[in-house]
């Protein structure tokens, strides 16, 4: 892996120079200053990207291009931009509108999102921009296979400098390890470290879509908690309750376990062996939270403890058993919400659904989310429900047939692949309702008895009897 | 039909009723209705508070722990279940477990008795349909509630068929409670006894009620009830040697009649082929020598039958006496002849070691050390009896007594039933279960009989005193009178106390059950429990722990070796392929397992890679004090192991007779592998304060091999209490 990124990393060298001349539109923009800071201390890795940003053109430019490698691209979580407004203690920011699009030639696969500026830029005026963006599986173990007295050592490949198709006038990245043990690192001049950081640049005048090449050979102990698959399933009782049940398959993301496991070395050396495995969970529940269930498909688990808050409550969980690299663990965490906290009424009659999306555990990725929010009306009762998430999610209807069901219930289906844990934010899901429909199934249970009842009473006063007795 | 209730006034009713018998005895005429309808009211509720009662009685593990599936058989019927919703029944019917008995295999639609697994599919089927969307699993869990609910149903009408109603409604009570029947049929214990009772019950009742009336209807019911019992238990053998044997004694005792004839023939011929029907049973009914007495008593029957007709059709007691002489003698000469040419080629396979060992409580130890390895195949001890029976020991001859007084057909046979299965009861503890259903319905019998005595006693004389209180102190004349002839005062006083006597000893059953119930008789097994040093409960899921880390973390074809206890729990939770499992079908296999725990590693190794091992699991009570561990157990496997295999010898691993694991213990004893694997890097560890390493906290002593290293095994997992131990088998090392 690592030899293959570098050629890549090569190749795109000296393909940006050679393609320099091709991207002269992009020209009338260019950075003056540009600070990255990642953050490598857990396995989701995090950039803070300051950018000066000055349009050299002639026009005003509505909107800039922010560049990512394709191997990054795909590990993509999340791109945010903000407007630093106002100078240095009136500071505020303004949230921008980011989304990927697609630039027809792109130099080998790079991945563009365009930042839509709120004010388009005039000739000769800059801007500050806070660019946050996430990475997952982005560090890759080396060795692949530890030993439980092993720590974990993983490789990280980014660029000294910043991929952009803009002129750079001056840029500064910084890597944040989690520990000072750091076994290796590229050297680009100048490159030093200094305790948990290391410092690349300043670099002066780099050209659009300058490249260079950089492995971080460090320690990273922190859980690789990777949930492969979740299944959020969201019920709305108009009952008075939200009944929400999720589905995971844990695993543990990083340098895989080989050999022993021994249980006296784990138990009685905890501080040295099986450092990077992880044996607690922490989920971050809403507030007012209860019957709250922590199972698998075998039973009950009773390593978990609760507590609950004005603000949120969190559980806090073990799984049956640690997990080393490789090792995988699946389990149900269900638990019930009032009604009222989350279920709200729109100006225009309908009912919406407001409620967190995302995973509730910290510091997890998520490889595919699905959150089905099942309604608990009937269909004709809850025409055309809609969701309205921030971003972009693939959306699907389904029929669920539950307790008493005759006609199923509408389930609206969200999916979305590589969550973080900046995924969880709000979204509502709109639908109509009419109160008639919940007396339904009561109903329906009285008449069941009611019938019982009469041909039980037409039994006793029937003689069936051929013979008179 | 409860409707149609006996013309005598029942017990309990008629107590309840007498304040109005007292208050207003002037309209008598329009009272007795309503007294009758006070009884039917009293009888359907208290039945159906007894209903809700057994049911509830049983849901204590489900409180105490969670809705689970109990100890080791049932994880296999839950398996089969979930397979049986899953892929429909042809499918199950035609199942071949290759994850069981590697590499042999399980043919798993002949080789089980699917009654249980088609009662859990059918109510969860019906409940689906009903649009109750249950999981599968609380269907297993709760079928053995609901069914002990229907056999309280049962008892009260087999109740009311020997004696009457009051001591079918004191059946039903007390089946309800009675901590044999329920030790098998907590919430949670899904195994064949859960549904094979209340068949058992519905076979003997209608059976009963068939000879009483000799209808053909009740005969035919009866034959399918013991289709049911034949598809849900092995057991189906006690019905088909105790009817015969009933029978047999009516004939004896010139009790034979027209109904009876009826209904053992309908009751055998129909029956008998209803359970060819079953795979596992097969063509047993006239091939097995277990079912040759109901052949027989059939074969007698006819000849009866027909001795009857001629006797009807010659005049002459001479010739019929010679006539008799001769048929009986060919008759006995004929079925002689013909079951020693059975049994000599073979037809006819002999008793099999299990029906042996219930005649022959010292069989098994002898022959079968599979057998006599199970705790509930051990004779029962009297305190089980007694923990199991509570006051329903005293009452049971009491119960005989007023039997052998009211002697009928039916008596008789809840007498035999009664007799037989305590014999059987006390040659292996599980048979307690057998024995209940008759022990509560006998002492049903003597409670109610007792109490309706006392209340009559009680009733005539509280007449007395009314009739003659107006007259007041003058009637002293005709009471002193009374005092001659009964000893009245001193009757009326003696009844009440006998009275709150009985109610105080129902009292303490009640109480006792309840007790035995949530204390004894509701952990799951798999989940222990123990109290911690401040009252708290400590709860050990290790069983779980492991069976789960298997399940997620072991390659999906990886085979696991471990003692067959544990066979049907790793299949049904850990999803993996076991060597062996709780289905003792073959005990080769079982013995090559045991040979392999008891031998040396390097041949152990040996054994193992020819069973293509991938893991071994051991369970070690040694951190925790958990008794029932494979060093426990491990006697057994050298037993058993050298029951085929002699190069395993017991008096190895003994000393001086004893079984020991401290510095004491036989050399062989401290290098076998069971050994080897439960006491690995356990002498580096500290379990007690103030004792040394490697204390064994299960037998008390410190261990003779603390220096363990193994060659061909390393350590894969262990659980946290350390109560399950999982190794992997090394490939082998490439030669040089």
């Amino acid at each position: 892996m690592a030899a293959r990124n570098w050629i890549f990393a090569v190749a795109v060298a000296v393909a940006v120079f050679l393609s320099l001349s091709t991207f002269s539109s992009a020209q009338d923009l260019q950075i003056v200053n540009a600070e990255r800071r990642i953050d490598l201390s857990s396995h989701i890795v995090k950039a803070f990207l300051t950018l000066k940003v000055e349009n050299i053109g002639k026009d005003p430019a509505a909107d800039m291009l922010l560049a990512f490698p394709p191997t990054q691209i795909k590990n993509l979580a999340m791109v945010q931009a903000l407007a630093v407004m106002g100078k240095k203690k009136k500071k505020t920011y303004l949230p921008l509108d980011v989304k990927p699009t697609e630039q027809p030639d792109a130099p080998n696969d790079a991945g563009y999102f365009l930042v839509s500026f709120a004010t388009p830029l005039g000739p000769g005026e800059t801007v500050t921009l806070e660019v946050l963006y996430i990475l997952t599986h982005s560090l890759e173990p080396f060795p692949v296979e530890i030993t439980q007295s092993e720590s974990q050592l993983v490789y990280y490949h980014d660029s000294a400098v910043v991929l952009s198709p803009y002129h750079v006038k001056q840029q500064t990245t910084f890597f944040k390890t989690p520990s000072t043990r750091v076994e290796s690192f590229t050297s680009v001049e100048p490159a030093n470290r200094a305790g948990k950081e290391i410092k690349y640049g300043p670099y002066e005048d780099r050209a659009p879509y300058s490249y260079a090449p950089v492995i971080v050979h460090f320690e990273n102990n922190s859980p690789f908690a990777v949930v492969e698959e979740l299944v959020r399933e969201i019920e709305i009782s108009h009952w008075g309750s939200l009944q929400i049940t999720e589905n995971y398959r844990l695993t543990h993301g990083g340098a895989r376990h080989k050999g022993v496991f021994s249980r006296v070395e784990y138990q009685s050396r905890r501080s040295i062996t099986g450092s990077s495995s992880f044996n607690a969970l922490l989920a971050v529940l809403p507030p007012r939270v209860n019957s709250v269930y922590y199972r698998d498909d075998i039973g009950n688990i009773s390593t978990s403890h609760l507590r609950t808050g004005f603000k949120k409550s969190e559980l806090e969980f073990e799984p049956r058993y640690p997990l080393f690299g490789g090792w995988r663990a699946t389990f149900v965490i269900g638990y019930r919400v009032p009604l009222e906290d989350y279920l709200f009424e729109a100006p225009d009659g309908r009912r919406y659904l407001n409620f967190t999306f995302g995973c509730p555990l910290v510091e997890t990725i998520v490889n595919k989310l699905t959150l089905k929010v099942g309604l608990v009306v009937l269909p004709e009762g809850s025409k055309d429900p809609s969701a309205v998430l921030p971003f972009t999610v693939n959306q699907d209807l389904q029929v669920k047939y539950s307790y008493l069901d005759i006609v199923g219930r509408t389930v609206v289906v969200l999916q979305k692949d590589n969550v973080v844990p900046t995924h969880n934010v709000p979204f509502q899901v709109y639908y109509t309702f009419k109160p008639i429909y919940m007396l339904a199934e009561p109903l329906m249970l009285v008449s069941a008895f009611f019938f019982v009842f009469v041909t039980s009473l037409a039994y006793v006063h029937i003689d069936l009897n051929i013979v008179k007795k | 039909m409860a409707a149609n209730g006996s013309p005598k006034p029942e017990p309990m009713a008629a107590k309840k009723a007498s304040p109005d018998l007292l208050n207003s005895s002037f309209s008598f005429k329009s009272l007795k209705l309503k007294t009758k309808q006070q009884e039917l009211l009293l009888r359907v509720s208290i039945l159906g508070l007894v209903y809700v009662l057994a049911f509830i009685a049983r849901l204590f593990s489900v409180l105490r722990y969670e809705s689970m599936i109990h100890e080791f058989d049932p994880y296999f019927n839950y398996r089969t279940t979930l397979f049986l919703t899953e892929k429909g029944f042809y499918e199950f019917w035609n199942w071949f477990d290759s994850e069981s008995w590697y590499p042999l295999g399980r043919i798993i639609g002949g080789t089980l008795y699917p009654g249980l697994m088609v009662t859990a599919a059918l109510i969860y089927w019906t409940l689906r349909f009903l649009r109750f969307f249950v999981h599968i699993r609380e269907v297993c869990v709760l079928t053995a509630p609901f069914f002990a609910s229907n056999t309280t149903l049962v008892a009260y009408f087999f109740g009311k068929e020997i004696w009457d109603t009051g001591a079918g409604l004191v059946a039903a009570a007390l089946i309800a409670i009675c901590p044999g029947y329920i030790s098998r049929s907590v919430a949670g214990s899904y195994d064949n006894e859960a549904v094979a009772i209340f068949a058992l019950l519905l076979t003997f009742y209608l059976f009963v009620k068939a000879v009483k009336t000799g209808s053909l209807s009740w005969a035919l019911g009866s034959a399918f009830g013991y289709f049911y019992m034949v598809s849900a238990w092995g057991g189906y053998v006690f019905i088909i040697n105790l009817v015969p044997l009933y029978v047999l004694v009516l004939l004896i005792t010139g009790r034979y009649s027209m109904r009876l004839y009826v209904a053992y023939n309908c009751m055998y011929i129909l029956g008998m082929l209803l359970a060819m029907q079953i795979r596992f049973v097969g063509f047993q009914h006239v091939q097995s020598g277990e079912h040759m007495a109901a052949m027989g008593v059939f074969l007698l029957m006819q000849v009866f039958y027909f001795l009857d007709w001629v006797k009807h059709q010659l005049n002459d007691t001479k010739l019929f006496q010679t006539f008799l002489r001769i048929t009986v003698t060919s008759a006995i000469l004929v079925g002689g002849i013909a079951l020693g040419v059975g049994t000599a080629s073979g037809y006819i396979s002999p008793w099999t070691g299990r029906f042996y060992s219930l005649l022959d409580p010292t069989y098994a130890k002898d022959h079968i050390p599979i057998i006599a390895s199970v705790s509930e195949h051990q004779p029962t001890a009297w305190s089980s009896f007694m923990f199991d029976y509570h006051i329903l020991l005293f009452l049971f001859p009491a119960g005989l007594y007023f039997c052998f007084k009211r002697l009928s057909d039916a008596t008789i046979f809840i007498v035999m039933y009664g007799l037989t299965s305590l014999y059987f009861a006390g040659v292996m503890v599980r048979l307690i279960l057998v024995a209940t259903p008759a022990v509560c319905l006998i002492s049903a019998i003597a409670v109610s009989a007792t109490v309706k005595n006392l209340t009559s006693l009680l009733r005539t004389k509280q007449k007395v005193p009314q009739t003659g209180s107006a007259k007041g102190v003058g009637s002293s004349k005709s009471s002193s009178k009374v005092t001659l002839d009964q000893s009245q005062p001193f009757h009326k006083n003696g009844a009440i106390a006998l009275l709150v006597g009985v109610f105080y000893l129902l009292s303490r059953y009640a109480i006792h059950c309840t007790w035995v119930t949530s204390e004894a008789y509701s952990s799951p097994s798999i989940v222990l429990a123990a109290r911690g040093a401040h009252g708290n409960r400590i709860i050990f899921d290790d069983y779980r722990e492991a069976y789960y880390w298997l399940r997620q973390n072991t390659p999906t074809d990886a085979k696991v070796m471990s003692w067959w206890d544990y066979g049907y729990q790793i299949t049904a939770m850990g999803n993996r392929t076991v060597i062996v499992d709780n289905n003792t079908w073959n005990n080769t296999h079982i013995a090559t397992v045991g040979r392999a725990m008891s031998s040396y590693e390097d041949e152990a190794y040996d054994i193992m890679r020819s069973l293509d091992v991938n893991y071994v699991l051991v369970v070690f009570g040694g951190v925790t004090g958990y008794s029932s561990d494979d060093i426990n157990k491990f006697l057994w496997m050298v037993r058993i192991g050298g029951g085929v295999y002699p190069v395993i010898k017991e008096p190895d691993y003994l000393v001086n007779g004893e079984f020991r694991v401290d510095k004491g213990a036989s050399p062989k004893m401290l290098n076998c592998l069971m050994y080897k694997l439960c006491y690995y890097r356990f002498g580096e560890l500290v379990t007690e304060y103030g004792k040394p390493t490697g204390y064994d906290r299960a037998r008390g002593v410190e261990i003779g091999n603390k220096d363990i290293k193994l060659e061909h095994l390393e350590e894969a997992y262990t659980t946290s209490n350390w109560i399950v131990r999982i190794y992997r088998v090394k490939p082998p090392t490439n030669r040089l």
